[in-house]
């Protein structure tokens, strides 16, 4: 889990967010509560589209492997991915749309780098921890995404990483933490994107 | 909890810029005004103001979804279904005696629109004396009035809801309601065509999967084929009795006028986009599509929805997983509870 105020801290007052797979649309109800955003969720599950009309949420149910097909260019302050990003068949082309359709992107996603991954990995079993409480056959995650990886994709596509954050679950531990071990030691990372390519 | 009737003597201009001089709604109401809580109910191509409860033996036709703790829930609120005006079930329509001439109407009766039936229907509501309604809610031709309710009347209502509708129909749909339309006038025995264009409606009502499952290829009577052209197949004379029932309960001049009307209604022509159709809605609006509809396909509730995003309006949108087809609003109330019934929460 990743603290709504975590994510909230990076988004200004009365913003226009989209949040794809908003889930039950806590972040959304947070943030229309704490920072009076306007805020529109999309998902695909029906038990998360009720949560969200029960919560008062405008919410938009689609799949987001179609794209962001009929949003219009850059008409979101902030467009947020927050632990999705590893169910998603096109990763390159949902971030295009994403960066399309927002004038600021928030993409959260849990590091398969992590030293607990990979001590599982070297006692030959499959990663399963809290950001990834899935067995291999039940799974909805498909992409297995590093925090070195996600950097080199965004390099690949000629993206400017406008900030990197790894999420450790305590503002102690991010703040006391080196940068050059967040690929080892954080369970999850944000990285903020803008429009502007490199 | 009988029909009641609305007479208009103001002069309603039509769409088409005729003048009906007056009107007649006919209508019913469920439940206890309480000033805040009144819902207007729009009915589809054949339905009428009998919405809910079991009057003389019968059924309403949204039965299952409007009563004491339903999904509207008439314990909450106040319920107000009208028969549209253009139809048989006792408001003015093509069968009404024309005032001037003292004759039916017949097809001297003007061409009525969506939004002529809204604007009767607005009439009515302000004769009830309520000025804000807590929801308008239809599916199919029932959504199209909810979506020009929304437009033309922006701070009569807090909530919509779209059911199984579009903002305009594809040419498949059109096609079919042509069908049917040319059925009753190329037929000399009106019933007859009233009949076969009831079929053609009904099958387009269905999914595949329904019909299948319901009739699959079963026949009527018999295990074996008689190699006969006399309907035998369980799915003809299913057709047939629905057919023949339609023509003891609905008039064919009618079925031709609210026919048109679905097929005139275009939000992008009449306002020069779907954006410009939508840009001074206020309401918060809930669209639902059906899996399983192919009449009122998903894109096309999709599309409403994204238009309104677009113009930061308050909307929601979700595809109620059905297998009926696009009768699932009136048959599967279950799968659509879970949304409508917190959606009308105030």
């Amino acid at each position: 889990m990743i603290q709504h105020s975590m994510l909230s801290h990076y988004i200004s007052e009365k913003s226009k967010v989209l949040d794809l797979g908003c889930g039950n649309g806590d972040l959304l109800k947070y943030l229309m509560a704490e920072k009076k955003c306007i805020g529109y969720g999309i998902d695909i599950e029906m038990k998360n589209i009720v949560s969200c009309i029960e919560k008062k949420i405008d919410v938009f149910q689609g799949d987001l492997n179609d794209g962001l097909q009929g949003f219009s260019d850059q008409s979101y302050d902030v467009v947020v991915l927050s632990l999705t990003l590893q169910q998603i068949k096109t990763p390159e082309f949902l971030i295009k749309e994403m960066l399309r359709v927002g004038k600021k992107v928030m993409i959260t996603f849990p590091n398969f780098a992590h030293f607990k991954c990979r001590l599982q990995f070297l006692f030959g079993k499959a990663p399963k921890n809290k950001s990834l409480p899935y067995e291999w056959y039940n799974t909805p995650n498909i992409r297995v995404i590093t925090v070195k990886d996600f950097k080199k994709l965004c390099q690949d596509m000629g993206l400017k990483i406008e900030t990197e954050i790894p999420l450790y679950g305590t503002a102690f531990m991010e703040k006391i933490m080196p940068k050059c071990l967040s690929n080892l030691c954080c369970e999850n990372a944000l990285f903020i994107l803008k429009k502007e390519t490199l | 909890m009988t029909t009641k009737f609305f007479h208009s003597h103001e002069p309603l201009t039509l769409e088409s810029n005729e003048v009906l001089k007056s009107f007649t709604l006919a209508y019913q109401t469920y439940g206890e005004y309480r000033g805040d809580n009144a819902i207007l109910v729009c009915h589809a191509l054949s339905g009428d103001a009998h919405a809910a409860f079991e009057i003389e033996g019968k059924k309403g036709w949204w039965h299952e979804a409007i009563g004491p703790h339903k999904m509207i829930d008439t314990e909450k609120f106040f319920v107000i279904c009208s028969n549209v005006l253009g139809s048989c079930k006792g408001s003015t329509g093509p069968g009404s005696i024309d005032p001037l001439t003292q004759k039916k109407f017949d097809k001297t009766f003007p061409v009525i629109t969506i939004a002529d039936m809204v604007n009767a229907q607005e009439k009515l509501i302000r004769h009830l004396n309520i000025e804000s309604l807590h929801a308008v809610i239809g599916g199919s031709m029932g959504g199209m009035q909810v979506l020009q309710w929304g437009i033309l009347y922006p701070d009569k209502m807090k909530r919509c809801i779209c059911i199984a509708s579009a903002a305009q129909l594809n040419a498949q749909a059109l096609a079919f309601g042509a069908i049917g339309r040319f059925a009753i006038l190329s037929h000399d025995q009106v019933s007859q065509g009233l009949s076969l264009a009831r079929m053609v409606g009904h099958v387009t009502y269905l999914s595949e999967k329904a019909m299948n499952q319901k009739f699959g290829r079963k026949l009527q009577h018999d295990k074996e084929y008689q190699y006969d052209v006399k309907p035998e197949f369980q799915i003809e004379s299913y057709l047939q009795y629905q057919g023949e029932k339609f023509t003891k309960q609905f008039e064919a001049d009618a079925y031709v006028y609210l026919s048109k009307a679905m097929s005139y209604f275009d939000l992008a022509k009449k306002y020069g986009s779907l954006e410009q159709a939508f840009e001074n809605i206020r309401a918060k609006f809930l669209i639902l599509s059906i899996s399983s509809d192919w009449i009122y396909p998903e894109p096309y509730s999709k599309e409403i929805a994204k238009t309104m995003m677009r113009l930061n309006k308050d909307v929601s949108y979700a595809c109620i997983p059905s297998d009926y087809g696009h009768d699932s609003f009136l048959i599967d109330i279950p799968a659509f509870e879970p949304l409508v019934k917190p959606f009308l929460q105030p």
